[in-house]
């Protein structure tokens, strides 16, 4: 039987990770991805999960190592957050651009300076273009289940690509939630064993991370950009047959009242929560909002995205990060690209809210709707607003 | 001889690379044509060579193979143009000219 319990969320990944057979993990430890590591590391010791955990000296080669694992066709799995995200930087490009299925829990934190452990979004939008496949996460059951969706999308041999998960931190990192685990051998069905088609072996010698002069690169990267792009349908069908045999639904953009809604608030991530409190709390005095979640940031839903918001007249994003001298929060600045070309189009407005962990409640998600309508008609001469900042 | 490769990296779509750019062929680093980058090429005076194989052994492409008399000789699929069998050689037999347009 499945089981519900109370657990940290973070030690919910880790036994996610346990039922996903996962064969190496190699991370480095960083607040607040600690206790998902700390949880793994602990399970491979006390003989729960037989895996190699490969304790790195940093996330640079946290990464690499999962490059080799991956490599060698071992499911791979490792985690970060904030800096160490940063870190790894260089490597997550090679990750995607090899082709490696690794999964990556991100318990998103803000970057320094000044130094702050708390979370936002800045390091998952400072990685938008590595080429991996992000998924954002609102709940403890949401990354659960996407510990084993991520798997199954990256191994997917039409897709072979890495996958983030995005989980934010301390809000959700650290909170104990009732979880569902499935049982094993339902997730060994959903799940089947790693067949990365080239893995390393002294019987078929490959060249991997080659070099590629002037005349051939290019080539090499639109292969990687239209892989990503076809990822998209792999992904969709995962989610089906997931909601088939699991109940859980999943959509690349989610809509909370959003469908007939004049105004609507675009989020992403645990605060969307919040956000549909406070658009039930509106929607009760009589006002017409909704909430739209964009859950797949890559590759980004562009056609989901579009229908989604075709009826409204108004739609203010709410970014959890700067895009310093930029034209607003960046998820913002996408959407506005991805409308540009629209016809009709709501007009959108752009706040960056809760950034290094500050809370945003519902009354504050009330407050930045009333702005923003009042910016839609009126208009304003700032490219965005940065909500509840002293001034 | 070294393997030639059967469509040159200018003919190749993105279709035809393998997941990653991964390269599945052992050994086709003998397919580049290293001979692509030379502005000069070596000529020969045999008459003045005394089969010491030094150009052999300083060639950094390792493209200097015996022919049918026996003299060390480029394979210019490979030779880049770089001189130095013509600067190592004792008796002078090697000479640098520009390659045409
Ligand atoms: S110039 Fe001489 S040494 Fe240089 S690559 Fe050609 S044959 Fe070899
Ligand atoms: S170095 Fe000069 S003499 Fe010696 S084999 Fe080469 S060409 Fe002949």
């Amino acid at each position: 039987m499945a089981e519900r319990v109370g657990i940290e969320v973070s030690v919910a990944i880790g036994d996610a990770a346990r039922l996903a057979n996962v064969d190496v993990i190699a991370a480095y430890p960083i607040t607040p991805q600690t206790h998902i590591v700390e949880h793994l590391a602990e399970l491979v010791a006390n003989g729960e999960l037989d895996a190699a955990y490969i304790p790195v000296e940093s996330e640079h080669s946290a990464m690499s190592a999962c490059l080799g694992s991956a490599a060698a066709g071992a499911r791979t799995f490792t985690a970060t957050a904030g800096q160490g995200l940063e870190l790894m930087h260089e490597v997550l490009y090679v990750a995607s651009s090899m082709r490696f299925p690794v999964v990556m829990t991100v318990a998103n934190r803000a970057l320094s300076s000044p130094l702050s452990v708390w979370g936002d979004h800045s390091d998952v939008m400072a990685v938008r273009d590595t080429g991996w496949i992000q998924i954002f996460t609102e709940n403890g059951q949401e990354v659960v289940d996407h510990v084993f969706c991520a798997f199954r999308i990256a191994e997917d041999n039409k897709v072979l690509l890495p996958v983030m998960i995005h989980l934010d931190g301390f809000h959700l990192s650290h909170v104990i939630e009732p979880i569902t685990f499935p049982e094993q051998s339902k997730v060994d069905k959903f799940l089947p064993p790693n067949s990365y088609p080239l893995p390393l072996h002294p019987d078929r010698p490959v060249t991997m991370g080659d070099f590629a002069p002037p005349i051939i690169y290019p080539e090499a990267k639109w292969a990687q950009e239209v892989n990503l792009r076809a990822s998209k349908e792999t992904i969709l069908k995962c989610w089906q047959e997931f909601a088939d045999i699991f109940g859980h639904r999943y959509s690349p953009v989610e809509s909370y009242h959003g469908e007939k809604a004049k105004t609507l608030l675009l989020t992403m991530g645990s605060f969307s929560e919040t956000a549909m409190t406070a658009i039930d709390k509106m929607r009760g005095k009589g006002k017409d909002v909704g909430l739209v979640r964009l859950r797949l940031w890559r590759p980004f839903p562009f056609e989901e995205f579009r229908r989604a918001v075709a009826g409204a007249e108004t739609l203010i994003v709410v970014d959890r990060a700067l895009s310093f001298g930029g034209p607003g929060g960046p998820v913002c600045s996408e959407v506005k690209a991805a409308l540009y070309g629209e016809a009709k189009k709501p007009k959108v407005v752009s706040f960056v809210a809760g950034i290094g962990g500050r809370d945003i409640s519902p009354s504050d998600f009330e407050t930045i709707v009333n702005k923003g309508i009042k910016i839609s008609e009126k208009g304003s001469p700032n490219e965005f607003e940065i909500f509840g900042v002293r001034e | 001889m070294a393997k030639r490769k059967p469509k040159s990296e200018g003919e190749m779509t993105w279709k035809d690379l393998e997941i990653g750019a991964i390269v599945t062929e052992p050994g086709n680093a003998s397919w580049y044509k290293t001979g692509d980058w030379r502005s000069q090429r070596p000529t020969y005076d045999f008459k003045k060579c005394i089969k010491c194989a030094l150009c052999q052994i300083f060639c950094p492409e390792g493209c200097i193979l015996q022919n049918d008399d026996g003299y060390f000789e480029a394979d210019m699929y490979y030779c880049k143009g770089c001189g130095i069998c013509a600067r190592e050689c004792p008796t002078g037999v090697v000479t640098m000219v520009e390659e045409e347009e």
